[in-house]
């Protein structure tokens, strides 16, 4: 048996690599990848759960989390596609136009 | 029990080392006693019986992005039938019932992005057959 | 397994929009291009369909769907005030889109989904529906903000909005996981008893409410998570915006009461005083923000940050006449948010004009919409006489009730100083001589039923407050 905590660490990696992701990386893909990361953190910690308290709540739930993620990636990317016709760059920095 | 437990996986990790141990023993051989003639076009990338027409590392046309996401979302819902599916006798006529309505709704997603054209692979004008 | 009649009854409203929302999409397609206008009349009356089938619930409260679902006041409460919320963008957006050639059925539907996910989020008695709700809610207002999809600004506020409502939605769905893991269950009654307890883990649970409280917090755009708001409200078109700062904020702040006031009650001693730094930190900046812009929108955007702040107010005070004084301050908030930008709409035109010096002179031109935008305007600072008035003061009340002397002083100071920026506009209208630029466009008849009801509204509350302050006493949440 693999203890509980164990997975725990994994996804607390995980949402950190993911976390960080995010906060440094200036490509809009990866920024969209490392929020997968964080989801899928979410993901081993429910699960995790789930097996410690003999329930299936947390199943359903990851079930939920990876539906609504695809929705959120498709949208995401339908965002990016606009802003890329328009602007021609992928770069995060080259969202500038708004400010103060 | 800690113990026990990891030794389950060793038949695992000896299948790994000799399915790596093969491969490689197959790759270093041919390198060491097969015949070497280069040629131009045996060292052209392999495309599918193809001439190869240039870099694959090019922007895409932005149609399969957009079939991609349409793909993305479509794929998940796959993932609420099987859960259903395995439990559809337990269930019985309520799961049916919303499992159709369910689809009902993803099936209006699709007559939306078909009659939206998005499945038009190629403008109607520019099509050749 | 069957669904008993009732508890469909009491989601009456959510599947009301549901039906519509679909139906605009399949009609759609199907629709010439001239026709497109029809979308928006299924909208209204789908929205006014499910305004009245909120009565359903209404006369058979109770939980539904084995507890996922609890219809009481508090949750009829904000159905009537999400459902109105929709209805006044619905029909303050037909001229909008119309003069900005903008596809029509997509809007209304994506309107009508957001609301589902509002309703949810109202009646959601268990995390999971609440994160659906709110995920519901989030992927149609990321589409709606990005709706110009041939205009750069629409589609950079779309891109912040997305990246970090779902950095926001990420942190909050990792607090709910840990909050799963310390009381091994989602549902909300049950968390409260295990902490209440002693049982579960309580670091765990900590971290979890922290979690949660960040990614909440970032929608409701409290400081310091307050960055987007200015430039995804900007970027937004305007009928949008309107919607963004009424309905999705009262939505997020149902779900932050009924989860901090339900759920993490027993732990009400570690979150009480992070709402007080909050409070503060949000009015303090989302006025001083606020004092230093000159695009309307971006002022409107960080009065709202300041005005989530007053909310927080209430949320301190920990009471049941907080509640009610929160309740109440929303829908005088909705009121002038949506006429303000409404107003902000029509004389923007094609989101040209957003510049404060644009509105010179504007009573000049337009006598009447100068004096609705004064109203509403004047309702901001809190001026007697205005629902925001009264909002203000039953705020207030409720912060002196619970001893937090400190906290409503700060507030009273900070709308002295809102009365700065808000007045800026309203001298700018009557004393500034009109540039000549901007032509005299008639005002549409959709736009005057809206800001008819809206400044009636925000005028009847500040003359008869009575009626929806007793709605809202008797909506508000039990507290142990």
């Amino acid at each position: 048996m693999v203890p509980t905590w164990h997975y725990l660490a994994l996804a607390a990696a995980l949402f950190t690599v993911g976390v960080i992701g995010v906060l440094t990386r200036r490509n809009i893909i990866i920024i969209f990848m490392s929020l997968e990361l964080i989801l899928n953190a979410v993901n081993i910690n429910l699960i995790a759960f789930a097996r410690h308290w003999g329930s299936v709540d947390g199943h359903i739930f990851a079930i939920f989390i990876i539906t609504v993620a695809a929705a959120e990636a498709a949208v995401g990317l339908g965002i990016l596609i606009a802003f890329f016709r328009n602007r021609d760059t992928v770069n995060a920095d080259e969202i500038d136009l708004l400010k103060w | 029990m800690n113990q026990n437990y990891l030794s389950s996986y060793v038949p695992i990790l000896i299948y790994f080392l000799l399915a790596m141990g093969v491969a490689g023993a197959i790759m270093l051989l041919s390198w060491l006693i097969g015949p070497r003639k280069p040629t131009p076009t045996k060292l052209s990338p392999y495309e599918c019986g193809m001439l190869p027409t240039g870099d694959a590392r090019e922007p895409f046309s932005v149609k399969f992005y957009l079939v991609a996401i349409l793909f993305i979302l479509f794929d998940v819902e796959a993932m609420f039938l099987i859960v259903w599916a395995v439990v559809l006798r337990q269930l019985g006529m309520y799961g049916f019932i919303i499992m159709s309505i369910f689809l009902f709704l993803l099936m209006v997603g699709f007559v939306y992005e078909w009659k939206k054209g998005v499945l038009d692979w190629a403008p109607r004008q520019s099509r050749r057959g | 397994m069957s669904v008993p009649v009732t508890d469909l009854l009491r989601i009456l409203p959510e599947l009301v929009l549901a039906v519509f929302g679909t139906l605009i999409v399949l009609v759609e397609p199907f629709l010439r291009r001239t026709q497109k206008s029809l979308t928006g009349y299924i909208a209204l009356i789908g929205a006014l369909l499910a305004l009245l089938s909120t009565l359903a619930p209404a006369m058979y409260p109770g939980p539904a769907f084995n507890g996922l679902v609890l219809v009481d006041g508090f949750s009829i409460f904000f159905h009537f005030l999400l459902l109105m919320i929709t209805t006044l963008t619905i029909v303050a957006s037909f001229r909008y889109l119309e003069r900005e050639g903008l596809p029509q059925g997509e809007f209304y539907a994506l309107l009508l989904f957001a609301t589902i996910g509002m309703g949810l989020m109202a009646s959601g008695n268990e995390l999971v529906l609440v994160f659906l709700g709110l995920e519901t809610v989030s992927i149609a207002t990321y589409v709606l903000v990005g709706f110009r999809r041939t205009e750069v600004r629409s589609n950079e506020a779309a891109m912040k909005y997305f990246l970090l409502g779902s950095f926001a939605t990420a942190f909050m769905l990792y607090g709910i996981a840990l909050l799963f893991g310390a009381t091994g269950t989602t549902f909300l009654p049950d968390i409260a008893r295990q902490l209440a307890e002693g049982g579960g883990m309580r670091t765990l649970a900590l971290m979890g409410m922290g979690l949660l409280f960040v990614g909440l917090g970032f929608k409701l755009a409290l400081v310091p998570f307050q960055a987007w708001v200015p430039d995804v409200y900007e970027g937004a078109p305007t009928p949008v915006t309107a919607f963004l700062s009424a309905g999705p904020k009262a939505a997020v702040l149902a779900a932050f009461l009924r989860i901090f006031f339900t759920a993490l009650e027993p732990l009400s001693g570690s979150w009480v005083w992070v709402i007080w730094a909050t409070a503060i930190l949000t009015m303090c900046i989302g006025n001083l923000g606020a004092l230093m812009q000159d695009n309307i929108k971006r002022m409107l955007a960080y009065s709202s940050i300041a005005h989530a702040g007053y909310i927080l107010i209430a949320f301190a005070a920990h009471s049941e006449l907080g509640i009610a004084a929160v309740l109440f301050y929303l829908v005088a908030y909705a009121l002038m948010k949506l006429g303000a930008f409404s107003i902000v709409s029509h004389v923007s035109a094609g989101e040209a004009h957003q510049s404060i010096d644009d509105y010179a002179g504007l009573h000049a031109r337009h006598p009447l919409l100068a004096a609705c935008l004064t109203v509403f305007l004047l309702s901001l600072i809190g001026i007697p006489l205005t629902g925001g008035f009264f909002g203000k003061l039953y705020i207030f009340t409720a912060g002196i009730d619970a001893n937090l002397m400190g906290l409503v002083i700060v507030g009273v100071v900070n709308s002295a100083l809102s009365a700065a920026y808000y007045l800026r506009v309203v001298k700018v209208m009557y004393m500034s001589e009109p540039q000549g630029n901007l032509a005299v466009v008639p005002v549409p008849a959709s736009l005057v039923f809206v800001l008819t009801l809206t400044v009636l509204g925000t005028i009847g509350l500040g003359v008869f407050p009575s009626p929806i302050l007793q709605f809202a006493q008797q909506s508000v949440l039990p507290l142990p």
